[in-house]
């Protein structure tokens, strides 16, 4: 059996593979990722690189992008 | 007639409304609105995807970025540390170096918070972005806004959302005199003509989002904002006549049968 980790996505606890990018997570929640931002522990993060940031147990994951406001 | 220049930023605008992209019933209706009131700048916030609703529409299907100037704002910050990471993200997300920057101070009268304002405003001047203060109706204050770097100033007329017009004339016409960067009025207006009267007393442009979105016809009042900031810049420009305490006749005082 695969080891597993805890992360929070957007707020929300997950529990996910030990050997999990970030591009998986953004993959599997069908992220458009050009109309987001994405922060991992508070530090922005190059979204070309996501394919290399292996997620650790812990991990907070912010997505955003932009909604109507004033 | 020399052509009349909306300039933020080295960036030349048509429309000097610009609006608000909230509170709306739906993104149809927010779009819809927005094309009807001409406006070329809105204003957006930057807030968590839905991860769990993945058909939730998103806002760029229905206003483009490539057409319309998307302003992020910081709406909900109530301090520097935030609203710095809150417009860092939305830099992130494409780009955007043009932002309105707003730290609000108390829940409930929503008044800015000054001092992490201009502490914002000089990190974020450093870091590159142009930025466009919500601010109080302070001409001190405003003046040390403009020496920290920002691109506008914009001084409510208003609480957010109050929809009460522009409650202290004298200091907007203060602010007026005394920079020479674009001004605009950023929150509590209620009614087409607030923003007339804003145009008149010599701001640049105005910044409209509750007045239209929770108009009983949201596309009928867009049309109106946007004729009486046209309205409003024409009649200022025009100069307008001086006010005497007594009448003078509009029809010649001879030949009078």
């Amino acid at each position: 059996m695969k080891k597993k980790i805890k992360i929070k996505l957007n707020g929300k606890l997950k529990t996910i593979n030990n050997n999990s990018t970030l591009f998986n997570i953004v993959k599997k929640n069908e992220i458009p990722l050009t109309k987001v931002a994405i922060e991992l522990n508070q530090e922005i993060v190059d979204k070309k690189k996501i394919k290399s940031i292996n997620l650790k147990n812990n991990d907070k994951i912010e997505i955003v992008h932009f909604i109507g406001g004033g | 007639m020399k052509k009349d220049k909306f300039i933020i930023s080295k960036k030349n605008f048509n429309s000097r409304l610009i609006v608000g992209t909230g509170k709306y019933k739906s993104m149809q209706e927010c779009a819809k609105a927005i094309n009807l009131s001409g406006a070329e700048i809105v204003t957006v916030a930057v807030r968590r995807v839905n991860i769990t609703d993945k058909k939730k529409p998103l806002l760029m299907d229905y206003i483009d970025p490539k057409k319309i100037t998307y302003l992020p704002n910081t709406a909900g910050c109530f301090n520097s540390k935030d609203a710095l990471r809150t417009l860092r993200l939305a830099r992130e997300i494409g780009g955007w170096k043009l932002v309105k920057l707003e730290v609000l101070g108390d829940k409930k009268n929503l008044f800015p918070e000054m001092i992490e304002t201009l502490k914002s405003t000089e990190v974020l001047t450093k870091e590159g972005f142009k930025v466009m203060v919500y601010c109080n109706d302070d001409p001190l204050m405003a003046k040390r806004l403009e020496n920290a770097g920002a691109c506008a100033i914009m001084p409510l007329a208003a609480p957010i959302g109050s929809g009460l017009g522009i409650v202290n004339e004298i200091n907007i016409r203060i602010i007026r005199k005394q920079t020479k960067l674009p001004l605009i009025i950023d929150a509590g207006l209620g009614q087409a003509s607030d923003a007339a009267i804003a145009m008149e007393l010599g701001c640049d442009g105005v910044l409209v989002n509750t007045a239209i979105a929770k108009a009983k016809k949201p596309f009928l009042m867009a049309l109106a904002f946007k004729n009486a900031v046209i309205a409003g810049r024409q009649s200022y420009l025009s100069g307008r006549i001086k006010k005497t305490l007594y009448g003078n006749p509009s029809s010649p005082k001879s030949g009078i049968i």
